[in-house]
């Protein structure tokens, strides 16, 4: 079994993902969007969240999103993959379930 | 003008994810049409609302990063940007879109509108207004 967690709060101003790291089980995916792609930016106090999630959980941005808030993709974690909306699709997809932690 | 107050709008919220920070540029440039005396401060997330570079086409929502640039011609040049929030979210003041104002006292020469300042700093000039707005 294995779940694609999506997010779409700033882990600046809530606490989501901070609770989806830590109640997603191993193996896991884990997609950025909306105001969720804010904590994908490297460099930041919340940056570590993912910097120290990423070996159990593998972790998406959509793309559109991310552009949207003028965020160079240079400057996202390493290890972090930038998807379209038809990633986002597959994604669903390659999952059994999905959990949209608001 | 002697009947102008002091307004601080206080922006707190990312661009896009709600509607906030639309909401409070329309009400700015409200303020700023009946000749107020506007300042502008950007704090926590809502530092993101000034990144440059940002393109909407893909998520299609209006892309209103373009208008804050035009709040010179309305006389709003005091833009304060919280030096904490920025560092935090690991930003400096090259993320931002620069902004600018023309002094007509001096022949109209291009000023700087933004100002980084310290929370301690952005406190007194909360202190210092008639009229506080929060969005």
């Amino acid at each position: 079994m294995s779940t694609l967690h999506t997010v779409n709060k700033s882990a600046y101003e809530r606490d989501t993902l901070e609770a989806c790291v830590r109640l997603a089980a191993k193996g896991g995916s884990v997609l950025l969007i909306e105001d969720g792609v804010y904590s994908a930016m490297s460099g930041g106090s919340k940056s570590s969240i993912i910097e120290n999630a990423k070996g159990d959980l593998n972790f998406y941005v959509l793309g559109p999103d991310v552009k949207a808030r003028g965020i160079d993709e240079s400057r996202l974690v390493d290890g972090v993959k930038v998807v379209d909306y038809k990633g986002f699709v597959e994604l669903t997809v390659e999952n059994d379930k999905v959990s949209a932690w608001l | 003008m002697s009947d102008a107050k002091k307004f601080m709008y206080i922006n707190r919220k990312a661009p896009y994810g709600t509607v906030y920070a639309w909401e409070s540029l329309e009400v700015v440039l409200i303020g700023a049409a009946f000749e107020q005396d506007v300042s502008l401060a950007f704090v926590d997330d809502g530092v993101y609302q000034l990144m440059k570079g940002q393109d909407t086409t893909e998520v299609g929502i209006k892309n209103f990063s373009p208008t804050y640039s035009a709040l010179g011609d309305y006389e709003v040049n005091k833009i304060y940007i919280e030096k904490e929030s920025l560092e935090a979210r690991g930003l400096t003041l090259d993320d931002l879109q620069h902004l600018v104002w023309e002094d007509e006292d001096e022949d109209w020469a291009e000023k700087d509108s933004i100002r980084v300042v310290t929370s301690a700093e952005l406190a007194e000039l909360f202190e210092e207004q008639d009229v506080v707005l929060s969005f």
